[in-house]
């Protein structure tokens, strides 16, 4: 410690004229940047270490215990996983599925809940709740409501003398069971952003369209609907990247099954880890980061086009 | 006072480094404890169901009673692959349990014995241990495992009432199986002639791992053909496709219970026991379950091998005991104690123990502990398939390979999502992986 003191103290001098350049420029922080230091550590050990060596290790088998250099093998061997293009296929459903509906339900949800509604305050709760319940907890009291046999949802139904489908365990149609779950958790936040959207919309304009005599369709349709497309990009957005990598709800509630009928990317990766191909999840991860990447840039690309033209 | 840049990065890598200092140094203080003669503490690891739990904390008071000056801490963890991969995970990081409680044979050859297990051929109980067994504990010729519970066959459970009412004998081979079935079905549409029980994923093997003592029998070689990869030994290939095939065929013939895609283990064996089922391709192990539940049915359910479709071949598939290993990063002090536990298990009280707690499923294999007299007569019909030499060990004891996926695959299978030749070459390929893993020579 006093050996750096000593040696650095007359360095000093010599930084500050540099530093006042870079004030010049107009990059002035009230805080001195080593207080990046905590924050650039973690991120070099918790992500950036890890994030480049997974690209190492993706052309390596790997037991943890030692590992061998096989080139290009683990990415070969990665796409002739069975029923991998059924996992892909599974992927964009879900992806595309869940944030479709979470736009159209949190819309007309964020739409009710703005207005002079009875219960506003309550109802708010209400669907936001789900958000902050765990994942697997919701994954195994879904799991336990719609059980097929003894579910409280297919009792009602044989109740009623209406069809008794099996959920989660018919092959067809695991997956939207899987996706309609996901809706239901993950609605109250894209509520959350849509009425953050709409709230943020100057009450002129409403004022203004209702003077020119516009009905509630048109204020909605030309006044509500384009000002909250910023919050219609963030919704899209987070909801896909995070159905295209999700895989919790899924694991709890069906683990990828029946079979390989509600596999997708990330389950179909966890499997292997779990079976110990180090090398070979890791590259799957990387090619699942290469898609995610590849879906998610000209989506946002667009999205913001959009947003800059209005 | 002012500090430079420079001066402030390194006065900030320096205190993260006193930081990281203190910690390193508090871990190091931890780990030296235990002098001789105070109180050793050893930790056991066992699976998290009711069977294992049970056993582990008999077995720790038994040993506590006789080592008044070791305690033993248990720790559960779930079975199955989430239990494989846990195990792979805690002896890499070396922050295995002191003892722990594993499959023998490929699941053991998985974890890499030779640097993360402690050689325990010099122990006393290695003298008792039966032959088969000791090949699945062992890798060149270090015996890292001893046995704890009793060996199992997997083959069909079948209600023995239902078969005497109905006059049925026996099935020789898979047509006369089916031919029972039918007739269980036509005679009383309420009872399900074969069970599957998807619900617990890994009950879905039975019909090919159970079938590999039929595949032994038409080719001795299969199992050093298949870890070799020569001579077409592939499940595309018969005779190892039949097991896919009649994985198939019973859902296709609508043999099966309609609930088979959520049924647990536990709901079947209740099925099996109360009449409402006839037949199940299951480890005769899940016969704890009845004998926890309905004792008093344990002698109503029988067992038969799966048969093969020519009856010359017909035999039944055997699977060794688990085992406790050591994990190789115990010393000292513990190591001791660890190694006494272990013997402890092996001892007449350790048998005792096993016997009133683990239900017996099937031989033991060692000669230190003997079934208890009353023991289910299921268990007779297991001996009498290996006294009349129409037994023999799961592939998963003569070769180390086993594809993670199998159950998976014959789910989809057994759910019709996929036929029977592409689940093969699926597990095929699943094979492949997981020798190429191994490091095999031939893949």
């Amino acid at each position: 410690m006093t050996t750096a003191s000593v040696t650095i103290d007359p360095a000093a001098p010599t930084r500050t004229p540099r530093r006042s350049k870079s004030d010049r420029r107009g990059i002035r922080s009230p805080y001195p940047s080593w207080f990046y230091i905590p924050a650039g550590v973690l991120y070099l050990i918790f992500f950036a270490i890890p994030t480049f060596s997974s690209f190492y290790f993706a052309l390596t088998r790997w037991t943890l215990f030692s590992q061998t250099f096989i080139g290009f093998g683990n990415f070969v061997q990665f796409f002739q996983t069975p029923a991998l293009t059924q996992g892909f296929v599974n992927t964009f459903i879900y992806g595309f599925v869940t944030s479709a509906a979470k736009v159209v339900i949190g819309l007309a949800l964020a739409l009710l809940l703005t207005g002079a509604t009875f219960g506003r305050g309550y109802l708010r709760a209400v669907v936001f709740f789900p958000v902050l319940v765990s994942t697997v907890g919701v994954g195994l009291t879904f799991k336990a409501l719609l059980n097929p046999f003894h579910g409280v949802v297919n009792q009602v139904l044989g109740f009623f003398h209406l069809p008794q489908p099996g959920w989660y365990t018919d092959p067809h149609l695991a997956l939207l069971t899987v996706a309609g779950v996901d809706i239901w958790k993950g609605v109250g936040i894209a509520t959350l952003i849509f009425m953050a959207g709409i709230v943020a919309i100057p009450s002129e304009y409403f004022e203004a369209a209702r003077v020119d005599g516009a009905g509630s369709w048109n204020v909605f349709r030309n006044i509500t609907l384009p000002l909250a497309r910023p919050a219609m990009a963030t919704v899209i957005i987070l909801s896909l990247i995070g159905r295209l990598r999700s895989f919790d709800l899924i694991w709890a509630m069906t683990n990828g099954g029946p079979g390989f009928s509600s596999d997708v990317i990330a389950s179909v990766i966890y499997k292997q880890y779990q079976a110990g191909f180090f090398g070979l999840s890791t590259a799957g991860n990387v090619i699942l980061f290469l898609v995610v990447t590849a879906i998610m840039l000209p989506v946002q690309w667009f999205l913001n086009r959009r947003e800059a033209e209005l | 006072m002012k500090f430079s840049p420079l001066r402030r990065a390194l006065v900030a890598t320096a205190s993260v480094a006193a930081v990281a200092l203190t910690l390193a140094g508090c871990s190091g203080f931890g780990s030296t404890g235990g002098n001789s003669g105070a109180k050793v503490t050893i930790t056991y690891l066992t699976g998290n169901d009711a069977a294992d739990t049970a056993q582990g904390k008999a077995l720790i008071a038994g040993f506590e009673k006789k080592y008044p000056n070791v305690h033993v801490k248990m720790d559960t963890q779930p079975t199955g692959t989430q239990g494989d991969n846990l195990m792979k995970t805690k002896l890499s990081t070396k922050t295995m349990d002191n003892v722990f409680h594993y499959n023998s044979g490929s699941l053991f050859q998985a974890l890499n014995p030779k640097t993360s297990m402690v050689d325990l051929s010099g122990e006393s109980w290695v003298s008792d241990l039966d032959k088969n067994f000791k090949q699945v504990v062992s890798v060149d010729g270090k015996i890292y495992g001893a046995p704890l519970g009793t060996g199992s066959a997997g083959g069909i459970l079948y209600n023995k009432k239902i078969y005497q009412q109905l006059g049925l004998s026996i099935p020789t081979t898979w047509d006369e199986f089916i031919a029972n079935s039918k007739k269980i079905q036509s005679s009383d549409p309420s009872v399900t002639p074969i069970l599957q029980s998807f619900g617990d994923t890994w009950t879905s093997q039975l019909l090919v791992l159970g079938d590999f003592a039929n595949i032994n029998k038409q080719d001795p070689n299969w199992a050093k053909n298949y870890t070799n990869n020569t001579g077409g030994a592939k499940y595309v290939n018969q005779p190892a496709f039949e097991g896919f095939q009649h994985t198939a065929e019973i859902v296709a013939d609508g043999l099966v219970n309609k609930d088979y895609a959520s049924m647990t283990n536990a709901q079947a064996m209740d099925a099996l026991a109360t009449g409402k089922a006839a037949q199940y391709p299951m480890l005769t192990s899940a016969m704890a379950t009845v004998q926890q539940d309905e004792p008093d049915k344990i002698n109503d359910i029988g067992v038969f091998p799966i048969p093969s479709p020519d009856a010359k071949y017909t035999s039944l598939t055997l699977w060794e005991p688990n085992a406790l290993y050591i994990a190789s990063t115990t010393t000292g002090d513990k190591l001791q104690a660890a190694k006494n536990f272990v013997a402890f298990a092996n001892s007449p009280q350790g048998c005792t123990i096993q016997n009133q707690t683990g239900a017996a499923a099937g031989p033991y294999a060692t000669s230190a502990c003997k079934l208890p007299s009353n023991a289910p007569d299921f268990i007779k019909d297991v001996q009498n398939y290996i006294k009349e030499d129409k037994a023999s060990p799961a592939l998963e004891f003569l070769s180390p390979i086993k594809g993670p996926n199998l159950e998976t695959i014959l789910i989809a299978v057994g759910s019709q999502s996929t036929t029977a030749t592409v689940g093969a070459q699926q597990y095929d390929q699943d094979v492949k992986a997981q020798a190429q893993q191994l490091g095999i020579k031939g893949w």
